[in-house]
């Protein structure tokens, strides 16, 4: 019972970073076709943006939830005006040009914050549960992501703003056309893309030790999911996230976390092979 | 035509073994020889993706399969000629393979970009994870992140004593970067890389004119790991030591940059690119003023961005057009840059 229980959180968890890891990428790919090889950068940054934060006598959650996604979102910004928007439309010359901006944040947080380890603790004390110690943070997380996954579907779905956004992105010109300036509603998406990458970096910041190139371990992650995911947005983000999510438990608690990892990627190649157009190519159809 | 292909044969040799000879006056040779195996390197996904089509984000996993093929080999047989034979064959096979499996699911684009990634991916985990002593291959332990050091390096066929290594190493490396340069030029001087070559312009033309597209994208596919295969096991015999590094994302990274600065669609331009952007790295990390990634990084953005053709194809246009007036126009070969988007 205890243990069953201990699973169930650690799978929810497992499933609930995949979905925060690729939120921002998922809004940046899924709907504006680039392919922002420096999203884990962005991650890596909204970590920074919090342990700073925290540094300066900034309440921890404030950092996280407020700071963080506003500093990313705004690099985010200067990014989009100086160089993707040049791209759009061009997918290997952005998916080039983004790992190119990869390398610079990482060079830039070298240079900034030194090639260290750099964290800060979790504000969530574990507590007991049976036999088990239970990490509170991940309740914390897999929250997160539940709030994300709905406030995202609720914008999109609800709001003028998504539903301009949406418009635009299937149709620029009737968008232009109707008195909506494609440039801004892209800059704007692509804000609101970095912003999210920022928040999934400051929230897992306290369960990893940050190093400028801690990036490199979400975007591939990220990059899989969407991909996976397929055209839709948030049905493809949790589907995908779901089904790696579980394989990569069981096998990390079937057999150790390498092989989860390794299964993970195997289980990527294969979605890949079989579904070359992601899960909401085939299931799911129409959904947003 | 003949007359052509030996002059281009011709050239290619005058002007190799003028850099072989002048080179090592400038630059030492130890420092020269890895930049030779990065121009191999370089030239192996100038082939597949420039002329193929094909974005491989792994090709540093078939380097680090060469290497690592070499090293393992090199441990168990004690003699190295065996081994490099296997460092260019087991990469190929792994290649074939993997290939087979995308062309023949007709996967392209962000689909093979994401495969090939993930696949170096999980040989980086892997590799990385086979610290402990049961993970041995014949007498070779894999080491996980350490590495396999201390394994038979070069030796003259046939005699496990007589290393080459130094001076002679360098010759080595540069005859053989000259040798698969000329047989890369053969091959795509072949039917077979004209083929290739329409593919990667319209691949459903060539389909429905009824060359068989999987089969010849896998062979392609194969010929490029093969190539980055010998630069591995070249690499493994420079350093002496094979780590998962070689696997690495980073170095998958750089050796596309090398082709992007270089100019795709050239068979010249990834192995300047690999050589001046590694000589570059060399000068930059004497310094510790500006982070070397930085540098690297800001390159790559500004020719995507400023200069997506390359360096080569750039300059090459630029004479054309200075000295190229008077003279009869040399026909320009149509090289597009291979795009997806």
């Amino acid at each position: 019972m205890d243990l069953s229980f201990v699973i169930l959180v650690e799978v929810l968890y497992g499933v609930a970073s995949l979905v925060l890891i690729s939120a921002g990428l998922a809004v940046v790919f899924g709907m504006m076709k680039v392919i922002n090889l420096a999203h884990g950068e962005f991650m890596m940054m909204g970590g920074y943006a919090t342990i700073t934060a925290v540094g300066l006598g900034v309440n921890v959650f404030v950092a996280m939830l407020v700071i963080a996604p506003l500093v990313v979102g705004l690099i985010g910004l200067i990014v989009e005006r100086l160089v993707i928007r040049h791209l759009y439309g061009r997918l290997v010359d952005t998916m080039l040009a983004t790992w190119g901006l990869s390398l610079v944040f990482i060079g830039l947080a070298t240079m900034i914050f030194g090639n260290t380890t750099t964290g800060i603790s979790t504000p969530i004390p574990g507590f007991a549960f049976g036999g088990y110690q239970v990490n509170g943070y991940n309740f914390f997380i897999i929250i997160v992501s539940i709030v994300l996954v709905i406030a995202m579907y609720a914008v999109l779905r609800g709001t003028r703003a998504g539903l301009i956004a949406r418009g635009t992105m299937q149709r620029s010109d009737m968008a232009a056309a109707l008195g909506y300036s494609p440039d801004r509603i892209y800059m704007m998406t692509f804000f609101c893309g970095s912003a999210l990458s920022g928040l999934a970096g400051a929230v897992l910041a306290p369960l990893v030790g940050l190093v400028p190139t801690s990036g490199g371990a979400y975007i591939a992650k990220a990059f899989i999911t969407v991909i996976a995911g397929g055209p839709s947005l948030i049905a493809g983000l949790v589907s995908s996230a779901t089904s790696f999510g579980l394989v990569s438990q069981f096998f990390t608690f079937a057999i150790s976390p390498v092989i989860g990892e390794v299964a993970l990627l195997i289980a990527a190649v294969v979605l890949l092979r079989t579904m070359p157009q992601g899960i909401t190519g085939r299931f799911f159809k129409g959904k947003l | 035509m003949g007359r052509s292909v030996l002059h281009d044969v011709i050239i290619t040799l005058v002007v190799s073994a003028l850099l072989i000879w002048l080179l090592p006056l400038m630059i030492s040779t130890y420092t020269l020889t890895v930049l030779v195996i990065y121009g191999m390197l370089g030239l192996s996904l100038g082939l597949v993706w420039g002329f193929g089509g094909i974005l491989c984000f792994g090709q540093a996993a078939f380097f680090g399969l060469g290497a690592y093929t070499y090293a393992i080999a090199a441990i168990n047989i004690g003699e190295s000629t065996l081994p490099m034979i296997l460092a260019v064959l087991v990469p190929a096979v792994f290649a074939a393979l993997l290939g087979a499996m995308m062309f023949y699911g007709r996967l392209a684009d962000v689909y093979l970009g994401v495969i090939t990634l993930v696949v170096t991916l999980i040989l980086f985990k892997f590799v990385n994870s086979t610290a402990g002593p049961q993970y041995v291959i014949g007498n070779a332990r894999l080491g996980g992140f350490n590495g396999i050091p201390g394994f038979q390096t070069l030796n003259v066929p046939g005699d496990p004593a007589a290393y080459i290594w130094g001076d002679p190493y360098f010759y080595v490396c540069a005859v053989a970067l000259v040798i698969v340069f000329l047989l890369v030029t053969w091959l795509l001087r072949s039917s077979f890389g004209r083929i290739a070559v329409g593919i990667r312009e319209n691949e459903v033309r060539m389909g429905l004119m009824g060359y068989d597209v999987a089969t010849r994208k896998t062979v392609l596919f194969a010929i490029g790991a093969a190539i980055a295969g010998l630069a591995g096991a070249l690499f493994a015999n420079w350093g002496e030591i094979v780590t998962p590094n070689l696997f690495s994302l980073g170095q998958s990274a750089e050796i596309i940059i090398w082709c992007i600065v270089g100019g795709l669609g050239t068979r010249f331009g990834p192995i300047v690119g690999a050589a001046g952007l590694a000589y570059l790295k060399f000068m930059l990390g004497q310094q510790s003023m500006i982070d070397n990634t930085l540098v690297l990084g800001l390159i790559l953005v500004l020719f995507v961005l400023f200069l997506p053709r390359g360096l080569v194809p750039a300059v090459a246009s630029l004479l054309n057009s200075i000295f190229g007036g008077t003279k009869r126009k040399p026909k320009p070969r149509r090289m597009r840059r291979a795009r997806h988007g």
